[in-house]
């Protein structure tokens, strides 16, 4: 360690990692529906795509987290994202492949991917 | 990228409770599901809430599981780390209101602490220094050696009115100010890890859970004062605080922030351990630096003080460890942070280690000025089975008992002194009305006749007699000139004693002379032990009434003393019986009592 700064550098890039010990709210949460209808129907992929994308974007105060069953089974695998302060969303059907976009548009851009979600599947 | 990290406690309390062993059947199980490499187990320094380990805390929802064993780890990791759903039987139960779950930080446990010295405890990994980092880790020392002199360091800690936590209570500020102030061409700071108050547990805990907290500010302090070498006296009976040391030494030394030319600044500083064979006497501080020196652990006269002449005859400043880790948090946070917690004396917050009759037996820190009935009450969540609050001890052998007329004082070092106990170094037990006094008093004095280095002939002889005063009023053999002659005795070892632990060892025996004395005169005046727990004063008593001649408790006394034929009252010998209390215990028609 020659200087604070490297320190400072170092530190913030740990602390990312360790963020989601936090107790603190304030942080969005991304949750996927993992009950045995989830599973079924391919939530573990989805699970873990949204786990390696946040940790690959580096974001801080994300976590991803699992659920048991949302309770409309036929929309499985079913995906909530709960940002502080407003409405929750729900993405249904979810694949791996959609996972890039909705951290993309919804988490980092703040843009809800509505194709995705249940309001433009029970049509 | 790690989607839930697993915090297990690793302090030695939930260590004796297996952990360990929970940490591998988890680990296994997650192998098994295919989870290694979204999930993260860590082991952490001490929660505090030992009474419930082994504990695990799982993220991002903060679950709190409580007494988990290694068998629950197969339904924790298929339903919550899987399914997503909480293990709710084994949540702690204050964690769970109305079906839902709230913060650990909102149980009343944690709900009134306030956590400085142990920031870090049972939340990092103290193996991995990246995690001290990424809690502002070695950014006081970096501030310290790139944006401040010497005399900035001593005053900050001077204004913050940090008081030695070991038990003194002497400014931390003005002890740097004098080591600072003494020329020399070789200065050394230590840090005493040498707690062997019985029931204390705070420096274990903190050096187990935050090790990097406290080589931090060594190397601070070593830049305050001009010394360019520490080292920390660590009790061999603390084995996981010394290779967490030692594992933290060496990943300081690997980053830099001990060493040559620390920060690129010119600064050195170097590190090392040495274990205490577990003499008490060595917890203090002359003593502790005689060991150091290779030297049997015995205390010198002071003055000179160790700022002036210490180890190897050199300037030392010698610290608590729980002092040293308010340090980095105090230059971070500044002076007027850390004043602002507190009494008028007393600034920040204490540690103490609570134990004894009291619901959660462990770690807690509060701010000074918090009362005893807090504590006790609120975040000890009170006294087991129904019994009523006696007396709490403070300070261990050196301190005295606080009784309960006295709950409602605010806790600081002043207070403490004023009615006769002492702060010492935060160890806390608390007795119930099964308590006898007189024999707690007996049960240090015998600790301290144990550990009295035999320098001095007041500590050596004095602290026997006062046994044996106290060994005698407790088999029923005390005339009432005791009292005086104890009175005088603990006087004259206060006044002459050569350190600290014979001038305090006298304590224990004063505060309860003063606050119990109705007990000492029971036992002396009445032949009886008010409490029940002094045997030579006691006889198990059958009742001639109720007694229904069962045999129940012939057949269980160990020493053949009780007597009686089928459906007749028994009776017991008194010349036989060796009050182990069975007797009372195995009646079923509550027909044997103590006397």
């Amino acid at each position: 360690m020659k200087s604070l700064a490297e320190l400072q550098a170092l530190r913030d890039s740990m602390k990312n990692k360790m963020g989601i010990r936090s107790d603190e709210s304030g942080c969005t949460r991304i949750v996927v529906g993992m009950a045995t209808c989830g599973i079924a129907a391919g939530a573990r992929p989805v699970l873990t795509a949204f786990t390696e994308e946040v940790g690959k974007r580096n974001l801080t105060n994300v976590a991803v987290s699992q659920t048991g069953c949302i309770g409309i089974c036929q929309y499985e695998p079913v995906v909530e994202v709960y940002v502080p302060g407003q409405e929750k969303v729900t993405y249904v059907k979810m694949t791996a492949d959609k996972v890039a976009k909705i951290v993309n548009d919804h988490i980092v851009n703040g843009n809800v991917v509505t194709e995705y979600t249940i309001g433009a599947n029970a049509k | 990228m790690y989607r839930s990290h697993i915090l297990v406690c690793g302090g030695t309390g939930c260590t004796s409770s297996g952990s360990q062993r929970i940490i591998d059947e988890l680990e296994k199980e997650l192998k098994a599901q295919n989870l290694s490499e979204e999930v993260k187990v860590i082991k952490t320094g001490c929660f505090g809430l030992c009474a419930l380990g082994p504990i695990m805390i799982v993220y991002p929802e903060g679950s709190f599981y409580s007494r988990v064993t290694p068998e629950d780890m197969h339904e924790i990791v298929s339903e919550h780390l899987v399914k997503g759903r909480i293990v709710k039987r084994l949540l702690y139960s204050e964690t769970v209101e109305n079906d839902t779950v709230k913060s650990l930080n909102e149980t009343t446990f944690y709900k009134k602490q306030h956590r400085i010295a142990l920031r870090n405890c049972g939340v990092i990994n103290p193996e991995d220094i990246n995690e001290y980092i990424a809690y502002d880790g070695y950014q006081a020392l970096g501030k310290v050696l790139t944006e401040m002199t010497p005399d900035d360091v001593i005053k900050i800690i001077k204004d913050s009115g940090l008081r030695g936590r070991g038990g003194g209570g002497f400014p931390t500020g003005l002890k740097w100010s004098f080591a600072k102030a003494s020329v020399s061409d070789k200065k050394y700071v230590c840090c005493n890890a040498d707690e062997g108050d019985p029931g204390a547990f705070m420096d274990r805990s903190v050096l187990e859970g935050d090790p990097h907290a406290v080589i931090e500010a060594m190397a601070i302090a070593g830049y305050a004062i001009g010394a360019d070498q520490g080292y920390i006296y660590v009790r061999a009976e603390y084995p996981i605080a010394v290779k967490r040391l030692e594992i933290a030494i060496k990943q300081a030394r690997e980053e830099g922030f001990l060493g040559e030319n620390i920060f690129g600044t010119g600064f050195n500083f170097n590190l090392e351990l040495r274990l205490g064979a577990g003499a008490f006497v060595c917890g203090e501080e002359t003593a502790l630096m005689t060991s150091i020196e290779g030297n049997r652990g015995e205390p010198r006269p002071r003055p000179p003080f160790p700022a002036v002449k210490g180890l190897f005859g050199k300037p030392t400043v010698l610290n608590n460890v729980e002092t040293y880790a308010n340090v980095a948090q105090i230059i971070l946070h500044g002076a007027e942070w850390f004043s602002a917690m507190g009494t008028e004396k007393s600034k920040g917050t204490k540690v103490f280690a609570l134990g004894g009759k009291i619901h959660n037996t462990g770690l807690v820190e509060v701010p000074m000025g918090t009362t005893l009935r807090e504590i006790v009450e609120e975040i000890g969540g009170g006294i087991p089975n129904g019994k009523k609050f006696k007396a709490a001890q403070t300070g261990g052998p050196s301190g005295g008992c606080i009784p309960a007329e006295h709950l409602d004082i605010p806790i600081d070092y002043d207070n403490l002194i004023a009615i006769g106990s002492m702060m010492g170094s935060g160890g806390l037990i608390v007795m119930d009305e099964d308590t006898c006094m007189v024999d707690i008093a007996k049960f240090f004095l015998e600790f301290t006749v144990e550990e009295s280095c035999g320098k001095c002939t007041p500590c050596r002889v004095g602290t026997k007699r006062l046994y044996e005063i106290l060994d005698r009023i407790t088999k029923g053999k005390g005339k009432l000139s005791d009292l005086d002659e104890l009175d005088d005795l603990c006087h004259y070892i206060k006044d002459n004693a050569l350190c600290g632990l014979g001038q305090t060892a006298p304590n224990p025996v004063l505060s309860t002379m003063h606050f119990f004395r109705d007990e000492y005169l029971a036992h002396i005046v009445d032949k009886k032990c008010p409490s029940g727990v002094c045997k030579a004063l006691l006889s198990y008593v059958v009742d001639a009434d109720k007694c229904k001649g069962c045999t129940l408790c012939a057949k269980n006394c160990p020493a053949g003393a009780i007597t009686g034929s089928v459906k007749a009252a028994h009776v017991i010998d008194q010349t036989k019986c060796i009050k182990c209390g069975v007797c009372m215990e195995k009646c079923r028609f509550g027909a044997i009592s103590k006397k």
